[in-house]
């Protein structure tokens, strides 16, 4: 199939032993995870390079991606979650809906209006790609929209989060104490009752980082950036599976890392979870 | 009219709330123009008139026409008949599957339960695009494909919902009761522990919603959902997007609806859990 309607038994033969397609399923399933054990991924079907390479240069763009867009969401989320605990009500009402907006909206569709409005309209922002390689302003530059578009939605969980549990840290003796002493009220809130507000949040992140490595897919293939995300979506559609299998493990063992990660990041902030390391 | 009075009065409860109420009018009309939508289209959504290619807003065709001068109104108001089949069909599929695997997994043998919450598990961790990419291109895109993809990934969520609501009313007196008078286990689950945890499914059903009309459309987007000449707002907005520098027209308009349909059912859900589950509502 890959070689062609004009291909020889022979040739057929030959690129079906290469591949290893005449041994047992069994016998290439191990081979697969043999070969991953020493790092080597395969190589790509139609251009020979290695999958290793190709996953290489497209790890650093999903990653800078999606740390970005965490980072909106942690900013913008944890800024609008202590907006709503505040004593007006009317803001209160208003970020919940926004928050709610947030989540609902398809990334995609942000990812398409952000172009629309900032780069086609306004010119703000460049529409494609990821920059110029080695500029650091301008692929920041380049980075902006995508990674707002991906991190919108986690904007409006952790607001949310944040702002139950604020509520509920508020309530809490010392905060009580710390008013009693006549503390001012930002010093409460930002010394005393915030660090302890954001713990539900963070482990929220990394249970969170798989759907921000999809939403990624689209983000890439909007404002045509190099990344995983696309790297698979092209794999997959040109039928190119060692690419595709390659980059799926990565992004797995990705997902694995941003969970232990979190976990880490807990035991740091929390000290009554770390019994249970 | 005691019997009609109940309903009513629960639609009042969503409307008290202007984003109960924005919900329930997005949530009404987007039904009715999807089960109406091939007599209220002005033009069939896939008759091409290469001619009008691309032109703006009109009067003969209100939203424009795309790039082979197919009307926009009428494939937004068709598109919106494939983003409620696929909704309603997938979810109803992940619900048949995954609340008799709840109740099971809540409230028969142990090992049965320990073992699902493992398999669902596995299922949660797979990266979902990633994963039903490669189903599509293996099986073939298609509505059935669609679907069953949308709903093998939202089993879980179901699985999960029943199997706690289970846990926590497999306790309470009335299921003891049933016991103690001889109840089987089938009557149990499903003439007692089942219609009351239905509140707690009507909350997650319209959450659900919204997800599913927007994966429906991103899968679509991407070429591997929905085929042509079938219209779904994601195909929409690939067609617009190849456009999007010089007519811009087609991808706002066929993402309002999109926009529109999210957030409405996301805020009737919301609606429903505050007044169905008062004590889980943030």
């Amino acid at each position: 199939m890959a070689l062609g309607p004009r291909a020889t038994q022979a040739m057929r033969e030959a690129y079906i032993h290469r591949m290893g397609l005449d041994r047992s399923l069994f016998e290439q399933l191990w081979r697969f995870f043999a070969r991953l054990a020493v790092g080597d991924l395969g190589t790509d079907i139609w251009s020979g390079r290695s999958v290793a390479t190709l996953v290489g240069a497209a790890l650093p763009y999903t990653v800078a991606l999606a740390v970005t867009g965490l980072g909106w969401a942690v900013l913008l989320g944890i800024g609008f979650g202590c907006l709503a605990a505040g004593p007006r009500r009317w803001l209160d009402r208003g970020v919940a809906l926004v928050s709610i907006a947030f989540i609902a909206v398809p990334p995609f569709l942000v990812a398409i209006y952000c172009l629309l409005v900032f780069s086609v309209w306004l010119h703000w922002f460049p529409a494609i790609g990821a920059g110029e390689p080695g500029d650091l302003a301008s692929e920041a530059h380049a980075l902006v929209l995508p990674s707002l578009a991906v991190g919108l939605g986690w904007i409006g969980y952790i607001a949310r989060l944040v702002r139950a549990s604020l509520l509920e840290v508020l309530q809490e003796k010392h905060i009580e104490t710390a008013r009693a002493f006549g503390l001012p009220e930002r010093v409460i809130l930002f010394r005393y009752a915030l660090p302890i507000a954001v713990i539900p949040a963070i482990s929220v992140i990394g249970v969170g980082f798989g759907a921000l490595l999809s939403g990624s897919v689209f983000a890439e293939i909007v404002f045509a950036r190099p990344g995983i995300g696309r790297l698979v979506y092209q794999a997959i559609l040109e039928r190119n599976y060692p690419v595709a299998s390659g980059a799926i493990v990565v992004t797995a063992a990705l997902y694995a890392g941003a969970m232990l990660l979190t976990d880490l990041a807990i035991a740091v902030l929390d000290p009554r979870s770390r019994a249970a390391l | 009219m005691p019997r009609f009075s109940a309903p009513l009065r629960f639609l009042q409860r969503i409307a008290a709330d202007p984003a109960g109420l924005f919900g329930l009018v997005v949530a009404v009309l987007f039904t009715i123009v999807a089960l109406l939508s091939n007599e209220i289209s002005p033009y069939d959504p896939a008759h091409i008139a290469v001619i009008h290619r691309l032109e703006g807003p009109s009067r003969a065709h209100l939203l424009g026409t795309d790039q082979l001068g197919r009307d926009t109104l009428s494939r937004i108001l068709v598109g919106s008949r494939t983003a409620l089949g696929v909704s309603v069909v997938s979810i109803l599929l992940a619900a048949t599957i995954g609340a008799p695997l709840g109740l099971l997994a809540g409230y028969g043998p142990r090992w049965f339960g320990t073992v699902l919450l493992l398999l669902l598990d596995i299922v949660n961790s797979l990266p979902m695009i990633m994963f039903a990419l490669a189903l599509l291109v293996l099986v073939g895109p298609g509505f059935w494909t669609v679907v069953g993809v949308i709903a093998f990934f939202s089993v879980p969520g179901y699985a999960r919902l029943i199997r706690a609501q289970t846990l926590s009313l497999g306790q309470s007196g009335f299921i003891l009761a049933a016991r103690a008078m001889g109840a089987g286990l089938g009557r149990i689950l499903f003439v007692h522990l089942l219609p009351n945890a239905m509140g707690a499914l009507l909350v997650v059903v319209t959450m659900d919603i919204p997800s599913v009309i927007g994966l429906e459309a991103g899968l679509s987007f991407l070429g591997i959902g929905i085929q042509p000449p079938t219209p779904s707002w994601g195909s929409i907005l690939n067609d617009g997007f190849s456009f999007i520098r010089n007519t811009p027209d087609l991808v706002i308009f066929a993402g309002l609806p999109l926009v529109a349909t999210t957030i409405g059912f996301t805020f009737l859900g919301e609606r429903l859990r505050q007044i169905l589950q008062p004590k889980a509502a943030p």
